[in-house]
């Protein structure tokens, strides 16, 4: 059975290509921080835990301090005009992935399944990625050090933002595991008063949006809050149906995270990728959508949950 | 309540600009030490944590292939084709693919689309394109009109997956409903969600729709 550990291999392999090509260019600080992060993907499960959160704090450091990347100095070979056969590899990545999706559960080996279930998806993009880069290695005829060299290009326009998902995800697992969620919840169910069924939607739709701008995750916010207001007032004190407290509490939930810098990988990544001088430039679009829509759910809550 | 000390790290950690990945590990620290945990325990904490959430980085794969398609022209070609499209403009290019981005994920296929794979390379050069044709781009418009195409995408998956009924955010609620002795089946969950799909691309397509307009009176005034 192939697990997760040997598409992270792959994933460090390829940041420690970037950290090579920086070492080349002189930019050190951007070779030792890509560098760290190889050795964390490839080497995080082995490694003491200890270890790892060093490793941890020394990216912070390194990102505090600036990567200072600077532009590759690779002498740009002449490529073959493509037309819009350079469209087909951009396809395949995720053709590959949803095919892989659908039809790697299905492949066996000696009767257990090659690839676990849980992470079917996540192997299948790394296959799209491939099938992808070959594919377009082929068309453009050039060797995998131009492909690398073209990452590294990218990965230096996104920076240090390119971790910050992960670095978030950490935070709510240390969150989780100090009870944070808990006492927020605790606190707004015990200084908001709910007799009115009105105020508890109320408090449900927008306590799940604030709670995922704090956690930065609908998911996070949806057991705490679910629990907190929706199941014992909403349901049990108001007699509101599940299903709609649930679904539309989840999707008020994804208002939130429009807003927050906490949800990167939506809102600071993105920006960071398409090279956009405000950090906060997709939430300030985004803004008016989700309080519209934040209030709209309310609406719809209001109007239904009540309904048996 | 003292654990609640690494959440004012992070706001006003935000808030006055320092790094994020500095604010982020502080706050663990805080909140760690406010939990009565040591300090090396925290930090080791902060490492399990670190590379129990790994995973994320995968997605990053991609970054090779879609570099050396950009080496290889796609987002000219991608605005190529937008300039010889009649009557095409920033604001319907992007409510053409928020339409795709929410039916496709309705379908479960949220895997076509992405900021790295998709925005960057193809959408944000054809609204950019699409633009031009009636006003040449100032940085801030330029900005302004890439960041619409990241928003696109985000709240076409948003909206659009929790209609489809094995996506990650219905399996969930369906767990926690059953731990606490609710039965309900995920189509139940996934009706709910139709409502604010359809209000979202209402909403975001009136916004896309009022952002042609800005773009056009700019080109008369």
């Amino acid at each position: 059975m192939i697990g997760l550990e040997a598409v992270y291999v792959l994933v460090g392999a390829m940041f420690i290509a970037f950290a090579i090509s920086h070492v080349l260019d002189r930019a050190w600080r951007s070779a030792l921080f890509w560098g760290c992060f190889a050795v964390l993907m490839i080497g995080g499960s082995w490694q003491p835990d200890l270890a790892n959160g060093a490793l941890v704090l020394v990216l912070a450091l390194l990102a505090t301090m600036g990567l200072r990347a600077r532009p590759a100095t690779v002498a740009a070979g002449p490529i073959p005009s493509l037309g819009n056969r350079v469209f087909a590899p951009a396809l395949v990545v995720p053709t590959v992935t949803l095919l892989g999706t659908f039809l790697l559960p299905f492949v066996k080996v000696h009767g257990s399944p090659l690839i676990e279930t849980k992470q079917v998806t996540l192997a299948s993009l790394a296959l799209g990625a491939i099938v992808g880069l070959g594919w377009a290695m082929h068309l453009l005829r050039v060797p995998i050090s131009t492909a690398m060299n073209e990452g590294r290009r990218l990965i230096d326009a996104i920076g240090w933002a390119a971790v910050l998902p992960q670095m978030l995800a950490a935070l709510g697992g240390i969150f989780a595991a100090a009870g944070v969620g808990k006492v927020v919840a605790m606190l707004a169910t015990t200084y908001i008063p709910m007799n009115v069924p009105l105020v508890a939607v109320v408090v449900f739709t927008t306590g799940m949006a604030m709670f995922t701008i704090i956690m930065g995750n609908a998911f996070a916010a949806f057991p705490v809050m679910a629990a907190g207001i929706g199941l014992p007032l909403i349901v049990g004190k108001f007699g509101g149906d599940p299903v709609i407290m649930s679904s539309v509490g989840m999707l008020s939930g994804f208002c939130g995270t429009l807003l927050t810098p906490m949800a990167a990988n939506f809102n600071i990544v993105p920006a960071a990728v398409l090279e956009l001088k405000d950090r906060n430039a997709v939430i300030k679009v985004q803004a008016p959508t989700a309080f519209l829509l934040l209030f709209a759910n309310t609406v719809i809550m209001a109007l239904f949950v009540f309904h048996r | 309540m003292l654990v609640l000390l690494g959440i004012a790290v992070v706001i006003f950690g935000f808030a006055l600009r320092f790094n994020p990945l500095l604010v982020v590990a502080v706050a663990a620290i805080v909140t760690g030490l406010a939990a009565h945990i040591d300090l090396l325990g925290v930090v080791a904490m902060l490492g399990k944590a670190f590379v129990a959430n790994r995973f994320i980085a995968i997605a990053w794969l991609v970054l090779p292939v879609i570099g050396l398609l950009e080496r290889g022209g796609i987002r000219e070609r991608a605005r190529a084709l937008i300039l010889k499209l009649q009557g095409a403009t920033a604001g319907r290019v992007l409510t053409a693919y928020l339409l795709i981005r929410q039916l496709t994920a309705m379908l479960g296929l949220t895997a076509l689309g992405g900021h790295v794979q998709m925005v960057r390379p193809v959408i944000a050069p054809m609204a950019e394109a699409a633009a031009e044709k009636i006003v040449p781009l100032d940085h801030a418009t330029r900005d302004n009109i890439r960041a619409n195409a990241a928003a696109v995408d985000n709240i076409g998956v948003f909206f659009g997956e929790d209609v489809f009924v094995a996506i990650g955010s219905v399996l969930l609620i369906k767990g926690f409903l059953e731990q606490n002795g609710i039965l309900v089946t995920p189509p139940q969950l996934a009706v709910w969600a139709i409502p604010t799909a359809i209000l979202a691309f209402l909403i975001h397509a009136t916004r896309l729709w009022l952002l042609d307009r800005r773009l056009a009176r700019r080109a008369v005034g």
